[in-house]
């Protein structure tokens, strides 16, 4: 398998005030295609620096960082916003979805800036929300949706370009065990289904289970890179749990 | 073209979330333009008065008034003696090739009674040039002709006013007047002209034969039964009116033997100047009306700016989010734009419609005359328009060139 990420000596650098502040001290890893990789360290590790660099929020003072074979360390604002708009889909801990707009409208806003017509936008957003569990919802503002829901509707937004890769920052941070779970089973769904990269940074060391490969962090430097060899089943460990009349599990 | 009205329909979504925020900005632009446009209005329809009142006293005038004289080194004022005389007319209008037609006159306050009404107006001696002179017509009857001025006719022709206020809504015409204890037969009614530039009521005269005037009603003058109070000069054209003046003047002076070096024993007075003077005050006004207006449309502005200022702060996670799927920086950059001129816009469109009814009510309670010219409507809704974009780009760019981290993470 080809890497989609590659990383050589990734240093980024901070000034507060005159103090300068070494965040990310020379990291080098890569990221296969199809895979999924759990990002976990304590804060102040740099993880949150290392995912806005991957997400191409943020450039890198020094090293070299290709995303699908393309180097990005060298673009500007706009040609970020467009890799960002093209190979990668972001879901945030606070699920960061439009208010007053409905479900199918936040699912559309990625290609609201590409130059695809309006019917298509919809026909892909529709799709999204169907594989995210929440057909039917389209219509539904966030404050008329569960946390869990909203976090589908972010997810099926960040799905809804093809991306090559999704990065997900403490996507579960904010919900509740059993929906938390419920989103790490579409995430293993649409990994395993769909073959998209997945990037999950995390504190939750049971979310780390369900991902291949783990990759820890401290102090800016890579500490601990392993593969799982038998990451657990989200969708299994779903359904031993005692059934709860939630409308969630009617969802998925 | 689509992908516009796509983002006015976002902008307006926008714009609803804080109706009355959005309304309260609006307010500084509907006011600003509805300000505009009714002092525009107001100021046009001055203008416009004006016009009209110059087109009716006839084009081309100069009139020529006697002047004063030194007698024995003293200055007699302007009128005191008279100098103008019925063949100075005559040679005026024999004698100069720019002049149209000279109308002589004398004037003077009269009583006009008929039955048990009667009337305080101004009687004018006048010829039948004068008719063609001032461009009146008639509304009922005929003018006096040649003939009766030889024939110092007892016949006269009344202005509205007068023939309103002796006869009422009846038809003069035929009817017996007596002025001065002298009967005289209306020969009819002239067409209404209204205010003259100087506001006085052209419609309340009477016009007499020039010698029947000087001999039944307003006295010869002793030193010169031919003396005349006033000429009235039409020009053949607008660019003839100095060339008209000067050859007046040439002939007037040689005429009263004033040698050169004395000053002039009359006056010439080009009407159509003295009244596109005031033409000219009256455009100066609506200039200054509108300019003051539009001040309060930069004041809308001003709100503006201040209310999108507010709309990117709070925003900033949108505008995060909105960069880090995908927007460059000119989509975030026309989206508040876009916002910021649909609030001017629609701001400008409803200020027209409350500028249009504020220049009728004026009209209507004010009995000032208002003219609303396409123009105004077409200038206000372009400079809201401008007004939006001026204003709107600094908040706009403030908000596309945000840090996408830290808009993301923005409370």
């Amino acid at each position: 398998m080809a890497a989609v990420i590659e990383i050589k000596n990734l240093v980024k650098d901070y000034r507060l005030g005159d103090v300068p502040v070494h965040v990310l001290k020379g990291i080098s890893f890569e990221i296969e295609r199809g895979d999924f990789v759990a990002i976990m360290g304590p804060s102040g590790s740099g993880k949150s620096t290392l995912m806005n660099i991957l997400g191409c929020l943020d450039k890198p003072t020094s090293g070299s960082y290709r995303l699908d074979g393309i180097s990005v360390g060298e673009m500007n604002r706009d040609q970020l916003a467009e890799i960002r708009n093209k190979k990668i889909g972001f879901v945030f801990q606070q699920f960061n979805l439009l208010t007053r707009t409905s479900a199918a409208e936040n699912v559309e806003l990625p290609l609201m800036y590409t130059d695809m017509p309006a019917h298509e936008r919809h026909e892909r957003a529709m799709k999204a929300l169907l594989s995210v569990g929440l057909a039917g919802r389209e219509e539904h503002q966030p404050s008329q949706l569960s946390g869990g829901q909203q976090q589908r509707v972010a997810i099926a937004r960040s799905l809804v370009n093809d991306p090559r890769i999704i990065l997900a920052d403490e996507p579960t941070g904010a919900l509740d065990s059993r929906t938390s779970l419920e989103i790490i089973a579409i995430f293993q769904r649409l990994n395993r289904e769909q073959g998209i990269t997945m990037i999950v940074v995390t504190h939750d060391p049971d979310v780390a289970t369900y991902a291949n490969r783990n990759i820890h962090f401290k102090d800016g430097k890579l500490q601990l890179d392993e593969r799982i060899a038998k990451p657990g089943e989200a969708q299994k460990d779903l359904e031993q749990l005692p059934a709860e009349p939630a409308e969630e599990v009617a969802a998925i | 073209m689509s992908k516009i009205i796509a983002s006015m329909k976002i902008a307006l979504r926008a714009l609803q979330v804080n109706r009355t925020r959005s309304a309260l900005t609006m307010l500084g632009i509907i006011i600003g333009v509805a300000a505009v446009i009714a002092m525009v209005a107001v100021g046009s329809g001055a203008t416009a008065r004006i016009q009209e009142q110059i087109q009716s006293i006839g084009s081309n005038l100069i009139i020529v008034l006697p002047g004063s004289i030194s007698s024995n080194g003293v200055r007699l004022g302007s009128g005191a003696v008279v100098t103008l005389t019925e063949d100075d007319a005559k040679a005026i209008a024999a004698e100069c090739p720019s002049v149209a037609a000279v109308a002589p006159m004398v004037r003077g306050g009269v009583q006009v009674v008929y039955g048990n009404n009667n009337w305080a107006t101004t009687a004018q001696g006048v010829t039948p040039d004068y008719m063609t002179i001032r461009d009146y017509s008639m509304m009922s009857g005929e003018f006096f002709t040649d003939q009766d001025v030889d024939a110092a006719a007892k016949t006269a022709v009344l202005g509205e006013t007068v023939a309103e206020n002796l006869f009422g809504d009846n038809d003069p015409t035929g009817q017996v007047v007596i002025i001065k204890n002298v009967p005289f037969t209306v020969a009819g009614v002239l067409t209404p002209k209204g205010q003259s530039p100087s506001g006085q009521d052209q419609d309340d005269i009477i016009l007499l034969p020039i010698s029947t005037a000087k001999e039944k009603v307003l006295g010869a003058n002793k030193a010169n039964a031919k003396a005349v109070g006033s000429l009235m000069v039409q020009a053949i054209g607008p660019q003839a009116m100095d060339q008209a003046q000067q050859e007046m003047e040439a002939l007037l002076r040689e005429r009263h033997r004033i040698l050169s070096g004395l000053d002039d024993d009359f006056t010439i007075r080009n009407l159509t100047e003295v009244f596109a003077a005031q033409e000219t005050s009256a455009q100066v006004m609506s200039i200054l009306l509108g300019a003051i207006a539009s001040v309060s449309l930069i004041v809308g502005g001003i709100g503006i700016m201040n209310i999108m200022l507010v709309s990117v702060t709070e925003r900033t996670r949108e505008i995060g989010l909105r960069q880090a799927v995908g927007a460059k920086t000119r989509d975030i950059l026309s989206q508040f734009l876009v916002e910021a001129v649909t609030l001017s816009l629609l701001g400008g469109i409803i200020g027209i419609v409350v500028g249009l009814v504020a220049s009728w009510l004026i009209s209507y309670f004010a009995q000032w005359s208002t003219v609303v010219s396409l123009l105004s409507i077409m200038m206000a809704f372009v400079f809201s328009a401008l007004v939006g974009v001026f204003f709107g780009y600094y908040p706009a760019r403030k908000a596309a060139f945000l840090d996408p981290i830290e808009a993301l993470r923005y409370e």
